[in-house]
């Protein structure tokens, strides 16, 4: 009878999760905050959550010396996906949350749509920490349309340009850092320089329909919605003009078909199966770990984005509003996200800062990649962080529209569906995440 | 007394079936009949609403359709499958007994990476493979059907060996008198397998039909690590091989809708116990009619 229970246990999970979540998200606020003795000098607890490397490790251990009577216990999570899924579950459930809670660009929407449910760092922050600390759309992107500022920013995820130099010179096509400008210049030329590459080698372009289209249309003054939280998708006419220019350059063979980070696009790396990448800085650690060292120096990377610039990833630090000890809890999250703090965590993970001081700093500046033919990467990205424009407005649901509407009716074009359908996919879908 | 302890010896099962079992299959029918957002403090009651809406639902009949097709393209392969290898292992060592059941042992979310990675379409092995042989080239992800087939092999690869064991325990119970009765007779060995193993086994091969429907109506891991896109719960771009199961974890936790995701899992409920309701049938008739 083994058999039944653990096929079955998958349904069961699904049905229970949220039961049982609550159960132990009630049981887990023991431990969370309920061990400290409030009032008693030298006994107080923090715990700050956190997913996948953000370097906090050495500083947290630094934090705990330099503030005697602070204890820090640090949950970290592998993978962003679950870590904010249940992040939103306790959220909902009203306890289980630690006292300083990552939260992730792409999920900082769903977040700002439950502002109520954090505190306000600027009323309860330190007073020295103000919004000139960070680049403007990085300390915008966190404010709630009440003005309420949930977050402190860590790290940012500037967007350039990441191409195969040799594949480029074989089709050729200009390839050095400096010479490959001019292809990037704007999305019409980014395609145009696909065809010419297409028809040289007949090979793709690059990765994936969705990855270029999430970057066009963060590009966009207004994105999936409007800033009443009403569903653009069908009347922005950016939107329809960034799926049919992807869709058509899908359709002429410039994209590899290869979704992001499935085990697939990995081995896409190895093989060399397309010659350009949409380039946030974080994006050179997954390049080295999947094309190996192999292709080493064949990397090359330039401060050249189309249609300007863009931000993909990074994350802010919150204190939500379960926190028993929110004053505390912003004084850490405000020193982890000063400068001198971000520049080490840099070093440690290679996490871009997105303090405006953190970016003039020498350490930062003058760090090179030797696996990207010694590109200046610290300078690189500082100029690309420094050309993102004020942030679009997310409304509710906007990063779940893009990752699982947008990319999977990409897919399906890309797949054998017809851009129409695939349309049709996109805005059905996103009405039904809207709803 | 004695009442008193044997009630107390056996409390811990429904002690823990009430709070892991009966309560959330309960509790889910509740929340099935309310608007209920998993952030969210306020439920609204909306009665049948969201039965109403699962009706009308394209996504919902696509993946009761994946459900079946996957769930046939498991269940019968298997059946015949574990009947010959039960067959084969009649004769076999205890060694080769513990062999077929591997499968069942290792980890359902390794299981499930290898064989995504296996059934990748440009650099899977089985793509490479069959391009070898000179056969094309199939869209394990793209492609409906071929997806299904995917994921029932994943499936089948699990279980079949498993439900061999069952298969050869019923073989062993058959009473060898009956086969030499047969050999007598002048039955060969095709006839002595058609007129008495089969006949003899149809409650064996029933009750492992039975705990396949269960279990191949709930299928979830398989098509969830099988999508390329990683985390996904589309069961593929266009939900080709989203079954119910997953469909329930998306609405419940990425739609974030816990009253539709109830109402959903009812449904799946139901359509579990009617295939029961007609298995348990065929068995009680089968087996009144073995024992005759």
């Amino acid at each position: 009878m083994r058999h039944l229970p653990w096929r079955a246990s998958a349904l069961v999970t699904a049905v229970t999760t949220a039961v049982i979540t609550a159960v132990l998200a009630t049981a887990l606020t023991g431990c969370g905050t309920g061990s400290t003795t409030p009032g008693a000098p030298g006994s107080l607890e923090l715990s700050i959550a956190t997913f996948g490397e953000f370097g906090y490790e050495d500083l947290l251990i630094q934090y705990q010396d330099t503030h005697p009577g602070i204890k820090i216990r640090h949950q970290k999570t592998g993978q962003g996906g679950p870590y904010h899924q249940q992040l939103f579950t306790r959220l909902g459930a009203g306890s289980g949350l630690a006292d300083v809670v990552a939260v992730e660009e792409g999920h900082l929407a769903d977040a700002l749509a439950k502002s109520r449910l954090f505190y306000d760092l600027a009323a309860i922050g330190p007073r020295e920490v103000t919004g000139d600390r960070w680049l403007d759309w990085k300390y915008a992107a966190a404010k709630a349309k009440d003005g309420a500022l949930i977050g402190y920013g860590t790290d940012s995820g500037p967007l350039a340009m990441c191409y195969r130099a040799d594949l480029l010179a074989a089709a050729g096509l200009p390839s050095t850092p400096d010479a490959v400008k001019p292809l990037f210049a704007n999305w019409d030329s980014y395609f145009a320089a696909g065809d010419t590459y297409r028809a040289r080698t007949g090979k793709a372009w690059f990765d994936s329909d969705a990855q270029i289209f999430d970057a066009m249309n963060n590009q966009l003054a207004t994105g999936y919605f409007d800033t009443e939280d009403n569903l653009v998708v069908e009347t922005n006419p950016g939107i329809r003009r960034n799926w049919d220019a992807v869709t058509a350059a899908g359709e002429r063979g410039q994209s590899a078909g290869l979704t992001a980070f499935s085990a697939e696009w990995d081995a896409g790396f190895l093989a060399g199966a397309f010659a350009t990448k949409t380039c946030p800085s974080w994006m050179l650690g997954v390049i080295k770990a999947q094309a190996g060292p192999d292709n080493a120096g064949r990397w090359a990377v330039t401060d050249a984005f189309p249609g300007g610039g863009g931000n993909w990833g990074g994350s802010y630090l919150t204190v939500p509003r379960q926190s028993r000890h929110p004053r505390e809890a912003a004084a850490l999250a405000a020193w982890l996200t000063a400068p001198e703090q971000q520049i080490k965590a840099f070093a440690a993970t290679g996490n871009f800062p997105s303090q405006v001081e953190a970016l003039t700093s020498p350490q930062l500046l003058g760090t090179l990649d030797p696996y990207f033919g010694n590109a200046p990467i610290g300078r690189l990205f500082a100029a690309q962080a420094r050309k993102v424009s004020a942030p679009q407005y997310k409304g509710p649901g906007d990063g779940r529209i893009q990752e699982n509407v947008a990319t999977p009716a990409l897919r399906a074009v890309e797949e054998g569906a017809s851009p129409a359908e695939g349309w049709r996919q996109l805005v059905n879908g996103a009405k039904k995440v809207a709803r | 007394m004695n009442k008193f302890y044997g009630y107390l010896f056996i409390a811990p099962f429904f002690v823990v079936f009430v709070v892991t079992g009966l309560f959330p299959v309960v509790f889910t029918g509740y929340v099935s009949l309310f608007s209920w957002e998993l952030v969210d403090g306020s439920p609204r009651f909306v009665g049948p609403a969201n039965y109403l809406e699962l009706v009308a639902d394209d996504r919902f009949w696509t993946a009761v359709v994946n459900t079946f097709s996957i769930f046939a393209l498991s269940t019968g392969p298997q059946l015949v499958l574990a009947v010959v290898l039960a067959l084969a292992l009649d004769r076999r060592s205890t060694g080769w007994r513990v062999a077929v059941l591997l499968p069942c042992s290792m980890s359902l979310v390794a299981v499930g990476i290898i064989f995504a990675n296996l059934f990748g379409p440009n650099y899977g092995l089985v793509n490479t493979v069959l391009s070898g042989l000179g056969l094309g080239r199939v869209d394990w992800q793209g492609s409906r059907i071929a997806s299904h087939v995917a994921i029932a092999v994943m499936v089948n690869w699990r279980w079949t060996g498993y439900n061999a064991l069952v298969v050869l325990a019923g073989l062993q119970a058959i009473p060898r008198v009956l086969h030499e009765a047969a050999t007598v007779d002048g039955a060969g060995r095709w006839g002595r397998f058609v007129h008495v193993t089969l006949p003899l086994l149809r409650p064996t091969l029933l009750f492992v039909l039975v705990t396949s429907t269960i279990g191949g109506l709930q299928v979830f891991t398989e098509p969830k690590l099988f999508d390329g896109q990683p985390g996904s719960n589309n069961g593929g771009a266009s939900g080709q091989f989203q079954t119910v199961a997953l469909y329930v974890y998306q609405s419940a936790f990425e739609t974030q809708r816990l009253g539709y995701a109830s109402a959903m899992a009812w449904v799946l409920f139901g359509m579990v116990a009617v295939l029961i309701g007609v298995n348990h049938v065929l068995t009680t008739r089968s087996t009144g009619a073995a024992n005759h």
